[in-house]
């Protein structure tokens, strides 16, 4: 089963066309849960990228030898270990961002991001693409997360990346980085990003019927100014 | 029959892997928590007691309580850390007081999960500072609304009365505590 995919879409895919976030509405618990300011989304999508890297690799490269049955509890398995790797590795050397984290660094292991792509991805195809697919998924959650999380603390708090952004007279609004923030915040860039792609998708189909009106057009102009030349 | 084996020796080799990793990582970093855990209370110590040097856990005392010492090993006062009830789930603090349990010399916020932009308002210095230099006796008052006039008030917060409450009401019990320790000789 040859695959002809370019390996650049590989990668690219994940940020836009098939953005985890986005575009799959998947792992939408870190994702309302730790975005109350930018620094904890990028914490969050730098922990998860390197699990969905780390395990995709590996999965990638033992997928003929798990046999069928066991598969998930393989999976969940592999990414369960790597989860607690980050989870000790940030408590010794970052113990700020773990404690602002909290529970949502062991809950990487049931993020369906992760077990989506492995199920989805990581076990049908070889190890590069594995890694690529990975990273592009990886990015796009990054790119989800930096700017949920930067609406929520911009507006919640005045800050981004805690540098003040806004002046003091603005008033800042605690729903923001409050969970209502996160569902609101979320809610409308689904929408407008799903305006965005329906507008172009309309664009689109309307340029097509255009050129083909315009084509059937000329050619029976073209037709009909042959026979009376003739 | 011959999947049912490819299956156990499969997931018990990945489990064997992935648990002796997971030690050697383990292994790796449990120190250095632990010495972020002690490196975090000795920061809380000395913040709440500024004028101490050293510090010593007091033993059989069932709270965790720090004597703490300046130059010399003069004794100047008590760290001690109490947790109960917020608004939302435990809050977790230290309070410094004088050796003779009259005085706060201050407060410091370990852990909460008060509503973010509310009751987070305990863990800024607006109202932490109130408890500097307050005295203890005979409890600690929350005034809503007007200005401390006695030197045992806290002004509460406005939006969010019950975590300030909840705050002087920690502290209170702790030094109840702390005052029934003193009189039994354990502190």
């Amino acid at each position: 089963m040859a695959k002809h995919t370019p390996l650049s879409k590989e990668f690219l895919k994940g940020l836009w066309e098939q953005n985890p976030i986005f575009k799959q509405v998947l792992g939408m618990c870190p994702t309302l849960a730790v975005t109350v300011s930018a620094i904890n989304g990028i914490a969050m999508a730098l922990a998860t990228t390197f699990v969905l890297v780390m395990a995709s690799m590996l999965i990638s490269i033992i997928r003929k030898l798990i046999p069928n049955q066991v598969r998930i509890a393989a999976y969940i398995v592999i990414i369960a270990t790597f989860v607690t790797i980050v989870d000790l590795v940030m408590k010794a050397r970052f113990p700020v961002l773990s404690k602002a984290l909290g529970p949502f660094i062991p809950l990487i292991v049931v993020n369906c991001i992760i077990l989506g792509r492995q199920e989805a991805f990581a076990s049908k195809n070889t190890v590069f693409r594995s890694i690529l697919d990975a990273l592009g998924m990886g990015s796009g959650f990054f790119i989800a997360l930096i700017t949920l999380g930067g609406i929520r603390e911009i507006i919640g708090s005045r800050t981004f990346l805690s540098y003040q952004v806004l002046p003091n007279a603005f008033e800042p609004w605690l729903i923001m980085i409050l969970p209502a923030g996160a569902f609101l915040t979320l809610g409308l860039m689904l929408g407008f990003i799903n305006m965005y792609t329906d507008r172009k998708k309309n664009l689109e189909k309307e340029s097509l019927i255009d050129q083909y009106r315009n084509k059937t057009k000329s050619e029976s102009a073209g037709t009909v100014a042959a026979q009376e030349g003739i | 029959m011959n999947t049912v084996v490819k299956m156990i020796l499969t997931l018990s080799s990945i489990g064997v892997i992935s648990g002796g990793l997971l030690s050697r990582v383990n292994n790796w970093a449990s120190p250095l928590i632990a010495a972020n855990l002690k490196a975090q209370t000795e920061e809380a110590i000395f913040n709440v007691q500024p004028a101490a040097k050293t510090y010593e856990l007091v033993k059989a005392s069932g709270v965790e309580v720090y004597k703490v010492f300046g130059d010399d090993k003069i004794p100047l006062g008590y760290s001690l850390v109490y947790s109960g009830n917020g608004f939302q789930g435990k809050i977790r603090l230290m309070v410094g007081l004088s050796p003779d349990l009259e005085k706060i010399t201050a407060l410091e916020i370990l852990e909460q999960i008060e509503t973010p932009g509310l009751g987070t308002k305990v863990t800024e210095d607006h109202f932490r500072n109130q408890f500097k230099k307050l005295e203890t006796s005979p409890m600690i008052i929350l005034v809503k609304g007007v200005e401390p006039s006695k030197p045992n008030e806290i002004q509460a917060i406005t939006g969010a009365t019950i975590s300030s409450k909840s705050v002087v009401a920690i502290v209170d019990d702790g030094i109840s505590i702390m005052r029934e320790l003193k009189k039994e000789g354990k502190i």
